[in-house]
């Protein structure tokens, strides 16, 4: 069936199946590949992106349940040249090594931030627990998050 | 501090040389542009999926394809018996026993693979598994490694000729008749059944390729997920009778490994074979459940572990029984003179001069593999046994573990040490770093502060682990893969204007190699880091080594790098004598610099000797033009990192739950390259220890189910269970590695489980409990209370 799904303010309309999974869309369709695919059952977060601005693991979403909804990728996250804050607090903290889950890290980050500035280390471990990292031991992506927040972005993630 | 903030810095604000830097690799990772196996997309790329068995052990009395085909999209149905007709049914694994690769007889674990299906896409192939009707026989199962060897077992490897049970070897090290006598004559022995349950290194990026023969050239290129493509390469040319020089394997980027991809997996093998039948590059990528259920699995280790002591206190031997559950494959890769890996080095960080452990290895109708999950080859299981051990006898003599510990540590000046089991420890100063750690953790303070809650009925523990790793294989007199020496190559280009190129054996899944061989180079040639690029994981453009894993790019891999730079050095300095038309002897090399002794003001930068090199000056008799140079590594020796770990735990006894409060480490690995990598390194091992302890499990029922085989099951540790790390480091360089460094990167995941559990048992200790078998879910934590620990490893009573 088709679909029109607006991707980092770019608007797609495209045939598919109805059992086709966002992240699959997102990945083989669209091919943006800076969305991971990791688990299958929501665990992981490797595939976080933002539906309407909303974190949504996008291996449990249909394509066609985006139908007609603006959709962020991590592609989006970077203007121009310059890095968003989430971006410059991995990259100064250290927050990333094999650098898999990170998109999807600092897709629930950017938005944890967005929701509160304010945001406490505490609310931030909590934020980012549906999120699975299996090399840096969370610590130093705690404190690439609280980077971003002490950092505010001047610009808006495009959706 | 350390020597390394003392550095020059480059233009582009980088240390030249050793310190912190960002990482050259982040920028494509966080703009979402890396790009993994599952990102190659090629014109005309097929699809596949692997049809794999639901039982863990039955005959194969026929396979039906033909529905399969008949489906639009499939392009083709591989089975064992397409295989068998290529003489590829079988493979060869990395400690020289036989795997299927599509089951051809019967299938000897559940998720074994059957079945492999080519398609336009992954949803179409998926959709062709439903339709092949296999034909299965149930047989009697061995999930249990306790009763592999009963007499009425089934036998799994009945294709062996000569297998009659499901033994696979006996193995032994140290000295038994010294360790007996020492144990007949000791004042305290304590024996504990200790079990390392299987685990799971689960990277997030599952294991896949994309493989492309190209019909007219005959030439394969293979990208794929693998911790070592030089070694895989040579063992497809084995296999599967393809001439070496036409195969090329990438390893892009590697969404993590552990250990997890260095075995060769039979989907990689049916990629291939799918592109030779269709003419056409065909993608496979598992999905999460057959990573957990079909590839290398870890540990899986029953241990009796039995230590001799003064009443003092004084170790006097150890002992260890082991009963290695190595599934239905002995699929294990490790050199193959250490059928165990290196367990032997289970007599750790203690002074005792007695020491012996004998190994018995079975098939069970498990999924095949054993060394993974960043084990250093088994010294994670060893870590875990003397370390728990000691916890025990601490508690038999009721003596503090920190005491207990500080009386056996080795002392600087035995190093060289040549322990009971025949390792040569290269460099130690065991108890400054374990001070160190007793003084982040403010240890006696601690133990004030449970003494107080205990009196108030709450339930806090203090666990210690002191740990010594071996690595950095190997030797090539003492160390191979399938008869492959594991010396690593290096090769350095400085291009003429100063910028330069150095090309790797080994690759990385995440350790940060674009950076920190960069900053090897840097280190010796003082050009700035950002001038360095990194060439890796691509067989045709790199020279031949063994790969990443067992912590060994940094020992071996790093040596080569920082000789192949003293190389270009060195044959710097014959250009810059004839440049400045002076003997080389009259040479003195700073930073970055040859000069003239005494006139400082005369000398030539190494980019000014690298254009020199490629540009017209005569240069002397025997010297080539150009500037660059290649080695290969041998070691003379393992590396010896070692640590200090506490872990502060408080335990709720109503519940069992356990919160990680606090966790102190204290690494020593030698020359740190990149602080900053280091520190990330370790915490990323931490949190694997945590997770081992509390969480991490793969259990099999009677029938040899996989109880572990999502993330719903399989229990990895969050942001929630994981502490702020507190780090802290000692340096006691390697006295013969280039630049003293050790490795680090799996030192924390061998040295923290055992901090973890010993934590969780101090706890609970006041319930007179003395062990439980990990993972002290808390379940399994209000078992022990009761006085009833669970066995975890099946779902049985």
């Amino acid at each position: 069936m088709q679909v029109t799904i607006t991707v980092n303010g770019v608007e797609y309309t495209r045939d598919v199946e109805p059992r086709m999974l966002l992240v699959h869309f997102i990945r083989d369709d669209l091919e943006m590949r800076g969305t991971h695919w990791g688990c299958d059952t929501s665990n992981c977060g490797a595939c976080t992106l933002w539906v309407n601005g909303e974190p949504v693991k996008s291996c449990t979403m249909l394509a066609v349940m985006a139908d007609g909804a603006s959709v962020s990728t991590v592609e989006s996250l970077a203007k121009g040249g310059q890095l968003d804050p989430i971006q410059k607090g991995f990259q100064e903290c250290h927050g990333l090594q094999c650098g898999y889950c990170t998109p999807g890290m600092m897709m629930t980050g950017r938005w944890l931030v967005d929701q509160n500035p304010q945001i406490t280390r505490e609310e931030i471990r909590e934020g980012i627990s549906g999120n699975i990292c299996r090399c840096t031991g969370y610590k130093n992506i705690l404190d690439a998050i609280e980077y971003a927040a002490a950092n505010p972005a001047t610009s808006e993630v495009t959706a | 501090m350390t020597a390394v903030e003392e550095v020059p810095i480059s233009a582009a604000g980088n240390p030249i040389g050793f310190g912190r830097m960002h990482r050259k690799e982040d920028v494509r990772f966080l703009r979402g542009e890396g790009n993994y196996v599952d990102d190659i997309n090629l014109h005309g790329m097929l699809h596949s999926a692997i049809l794999r068995s639901p039982y863990a052990h039955a005959t194969i009395n026929s396979i039906d394809t033909s529905a399969a085909l008949a489906l639009p999209g499939v392009h083709a149905v591989i089975t064992g018996e397409t295989l068998a007709g290529l003489g590829l049914a079988w493979m060869p694994t990395l400690s020289y026993d036989t795997q299927a690769v599509l089951a051809t007889d019967k299938v000897r674990f559940q998720g074994q693979e059957v079945a492999f299906v080519i398609a336009d896409s992954r949803y179409i192939a998926k959709d062709a598994l439903e339709l092949i009707d296999v034909d299965y026989t149930p047989l009697p199962v061995v999930a249990d490694a306790k009763k592999a060897l009963d007499a009425d077992a089934p036998i799994i490897r009945d294709d062996k000729e000569g297998q009659t049970n499901n033994h696979i070897y006996d193995w032994e090290a140290g000295n038994k008749a010294d360790t007996d006598a020492a144990f007949a004559a000791a004042e305290v022995v304590v024996t504990e059944d200790i079990l390392y349950p299987r685990v799971h290194p689960s990277p997030m990026e599952t294991c896949g390729s994309v493989a492309h023969m190209d019909p007219v050239t005959g030439k394969l290129i293979l990208w794929t997920t693998t911790q070592a493509p030089h070694a895989h390469r040579t063992v497809y040319a084995l296999v599967a009778g393809l001439p070496e020089h036409k195969i090329q394997v990438i390893s892009p980027d590697i969404g993590g490994g552990f250990g997890n991809k260095v075995p060769i997996y039979p989907g990689y093998v049916c990629s291939i074979v799918g592109s030779i039948v269709t003419g056409k590059p065909v993608k496979w990528m598992e999905d999460r459940a057959e990573n957990l259920m079909s590839t290398g699995f870890a540990r899986d280790y029953h241990m009796k572990v039995s230590i001799a002591s003064t009443k003092e206190g004084k170790i006097q031997a150890v002992k260890v029984d082991v009963l290695a559950d190595h599934g239905a494959f002995n699929g294990v890769a490790q050199p193959t003179n250490y059928p165990a890996g290196f367990f032997h080095i289970f007599t750790g960080s203690y002074d005792y001069p007695a020491a012996y452990c004998s190994v018995k290895a079975v098939y069970t109708n498990k999924a095949p593999g054993g060394v993974a999950y960043a084990c250093s080859f088994r010294i994670t299981e060893a870590v875990y046994a003397i370390e728990r051990i000691v916890d025990c006898l601490a508690a038999e003599l009721k003596m503090d573990s920190a005491e207990l510990r500080m009386k056996n540590l080795l002392r600087p000046e035995q190093f060289p040490y040549t322990s009971p089991t025949g390792w040569v420890y290269d460099s130690g100063e065991y108890e400054k770093t374990m001070r160190v750690a007793l003084e982040i953790a403010g240890y006696d303070d601690l133990r004030r502060e449970q003494a107080e809650k205990r009196a108030k009925g709450e339930y806090m523990g203090i666990g210690l682990s002191f740990f010594t790793e071996g690595v950095g294989a190997g030797p090539r007199k003492d160390m191979d893969i399938l008869g492959l020496g594991m010396a690593d190559g290096c090769e350095l280009r400085v291009h003429p204007t100063g910028k330069a190129q150095v090309r790797l054996s080994v690759q990385t899944q995440g350790q940060g190699h674009e950076t920190t061989f960069a900053q090897i180079i840097s280190h010796e040639l003082g050009l700035p880091p950002e001038d360095i690029e990194v060439i890796h994981g691509d067989t045709d453009n790199t020279p031949f080594g063994l790969g990443t894993y067992g912590s060994r790019s940094t020992p071996v891999s790093g040596g080569a790098a920082a000789l192949v730079a003293r190389k270009v050095r060195d044959k710097a300095r014959l250009i810059a004598a004839a440049a400045l038309e002076c003997a080389p002897d009259d040479l003195e090399w700073e930073l970055g610099r040859w000069f003239v002794k005494g006139d400082p003001e005369r000398g030539k930068t190494i980019q000014e000797l690298a254009f020199a090199a490629h540009g017209s000056l005569e240069l002397p008799e025997g010297v080539e033009g150009h500037l660059d140079a290649q080695v290969v590594y041998n070691p003379p020796n393992l590396t010896y990192p070692y640590g200090c770990y506490i872990c502060v735990v408080d335990v709720d006894p109503g519940t069992g739950q356990v919160k990680v409060r606090r966790f102190i480490a204290v690494d020593d690995c030698g020359t740190r390259i990149n602080p900053m990598i280091v520190e990330g390194q370790v915490h990323g091992g931490l949190a694997d220890g945590v997770g081992m302890a509390l969480m991490e499990l793969i259990a099999f029922d009677e029938d040899g189910n996989n109880l572990g085989g999502s993330f719903m099951d399989y229990l990895l540790p969050t942001s929630l269970e994981c502490p702020d790390w507190e780090l802290g480091e000692t340096v006691t360089p390697s006295p013969h590695h280039p630049i003293g460094a050790k490795g680090v990167g799996e030192s924390a995941t061998v040295g923290s489980p055992a901090a973890v559990v010993n934590a969780v048992i101090d706890a609970i200790s006041p319930f007179g409990v003395r062990h439980a078998d990990m993972p002290l879910t808390p379940a399994n934590v209000w078992r022990a209370i009761q006085g009833n620990p669970m066995r975890t490893d099946m779902a049985v009573e």
